[in-house]
């Protein structure tokens, strides 16, 4: 694997390997994109259903919803200064900015539970009605895959704090910061089709 | 590769500026103004389609790298799935409410 490396390229994308799993996972990214249409479709079809009861207007609160919004676009931000940071080959700066970034993370699931827990307390449980199954399914998956984001990159910057940069840990790195980037690009969605779409109606 | 590279990320900072431009935009459309329900639903689902595109493209450089255009190719087709399940589900659904009412 390291035998053909071509070093005019950034280190991530040096070996065929590296090329090879970064395609891979943009594979991976358009299965996810159907992953995530499935539970947006199921919303858009059961949205209404509030069987009585608590509705959009009853549950949510925008301005927390704002600051979750702004937490992860953020953590998307930095992330890429992260990657900007690597491929200038400075390590500090790159371990700097994803240490921010999980914080930023960390943040929006901490305000995630907050908004779960509020929500159970105001008897919007996901047994209530059909919306709120799908209400919960769909923000809840994204909440894990922050979740298990969190986890991931975790091990990367200890990977990355023991072996330096390397192809590999580079590719690593940047591989995570795909994911990072697409959970925010779900959250978009999530944003204006369900909390402001929600308090339109 | 690494002397070359640019010393400020200027595409970077643009990209979020303008992403958090569409977001809070998106946020005065739906709930300061009065247009009508499918009026603000137009606008800022335009405005997610676009921040998801710069997001796409100035952070996670989709087409970049020579398998850029594979890349590029599966998420489109990726989309193009979603599109289908989303509005083909709201489709069929909503014409099983009709005739069953």
């Amino acid at each position: 694997m390291s035998a053909n490396l071509n070093t005019s390229l950034p280190l991530e994308y040096q070996s065929e390997q590296n090329r090879m799993n970064i395609l891979g996972f943009w594979i991976f990214l358009g299965a996810e994109i159907v992953l995530f249409a499935t539970l947006f479709g199921v919303y858009a079809v059961l949205f209404q259903r509030y069987a009585g009861g608590p509705t959009h207007q009853d549950i949510i609160m925008i301005k927390e919803v704002m600051i979750q919004t702004v937490l992860l676009l953020t953590s998307s931000f930095t992330m890429g200064l992260a990657i900007f940071e690597m491929r200038r080959n400075n390590l500090k700066g790159l371990i700097t900015w994803f240490v921010i970034t999980l914080l930023l993370g960390a943040g929006f699931l901490f305000m995630e539970v907050n908004e779960f827990i509020h929500y159970v307390h105001m008897g919007a449980t996901m047994q209530t009605s059909a919306f709120l199954s799908s209400l919960f399914v769909l923000l809840g998956t994204h909440g894990a895959h922050v979740t298990f984001g969190i986890i991931w990159a975790t091990m990367i910057i200890i990977q990355l704090v023991r072996r330096g940069l390397t192809p590999v840990t580079a590719r690593k790195t940047f591989i995570l910061g795909l994911y990072w980037h697409f959970l925010d690009v779900v959250w978009i969605f999530i944003f204006t089709f369900v909390y402001l779409k929600g308090l339109v109606m | 590769m690494q002397n070359k590279a640019k010393v400020f990320p200027v595409s970077h900072i643009v990209g979020f500026v303008l992403s958090l431009v569409m977001t809070f935009a998106a946020a005065w459309v739906a709930l300061k103004t009065f247009y009508s329900f499918n009026t603000i639903m137009m606008i800022i689902g335009t405005l997610a389609v676009l921040q998801a595109a710069l997001q796409l493209t100035m952070f996670m450089h989709m087409n970049e790298g020579e398998d850029g255009r594979t890349q590029t190719i599966n998420v489109v087709y990726g989309i193009f799935v979603a599109i289908v399940i989303v509005a083909g589900t709201v489709w069929v659904m909503s014409i099983g409410m009709h005739t069953h009412h």
